[in-house]
């Protein structure tokens, strides 16, 4: 697997599982924090991603 | 919500849970009878460790020298058993050149490390402070 994206969302998706198991108990708010940690790990990489783009690098 | 369980009878029971929790990722939860927490903590982070070392990571020696390693080494070793399975095997050796090699470092250290926060979450519920 060579997608850069793919080994984000699949990074992202477990980490948040994880996180969202630990701190709560309730399936809906587990559910509910999970998807909140991976769209803000998601969506922060894609966004820097594009800020970072036109910078010399 | 879960039951809350009778906290174990320190020491002795609290070390053995987390001992075992350490070894096995999600075997501490399973043990207080939180087996759905138990099977999730379990699949996730074998997965993250096994794809970390499908992906081509490096799974890091303890060197004194470098500190940086050495500190991914102990992390490497916080998911337990499947690090000492792959150990065994002779995988983790790393291949620097891989496309994936770094995201492949990041996830073996952070399985490490979440089941080490996974180990303190079975802690806190063993001795009751956490429902």
């Amino acid at each position: 697997m060579t997608s850069h994206l793919l080994l984000l969302v699949f990074f992202a998706v477990c980490v948040a599982i994880v996180m969202a198991v630990l701190q709560k108990d309730d399936r809906p708010g587990q559910i509910r924090l999970a998807l909140y940690i991976a769209g803000g790990f998601i969506g922060s990489a894609l966004v820097l991603g594009w800020v970072l783009y036109p910078l010399p690098l | 919500m879960p039951a809350r369980p009778d906290p174990l009878s320190p020491p002795v029971s609290v070390y053995a849970l987390c001992a075992v929790g350490w070894l096995i990722p999600g075997a501490a939860h399973l043990w207080l009878g939180r087996r759905d927490k138990g099977i999730i903590f379990l699949v996730v982070l074998v997965l993250l460790f096994a794809a970390g070392v499908y992906l081509e990571g490096r799974i890091f020696p303890f060197q004194v020298s470098e500190p940086l390693v050495a500190l991914a080494a102990l992390a490497n070793v916080g998911i337990g058993l499947p690090y000492f399975v792959a150990w065994a095997a002779g995988a983790g050796a790393g291949n620097v050149v891989a496309v994936s090699y770094e995201y492949a470092n990041t996830y073996l250290i952070v399985a490490g490390l979440l089941n080490a926060l996974v180990v303190l979450d079975a802690y806190d519920i063993a001795i009751g402070r956490k429902p």
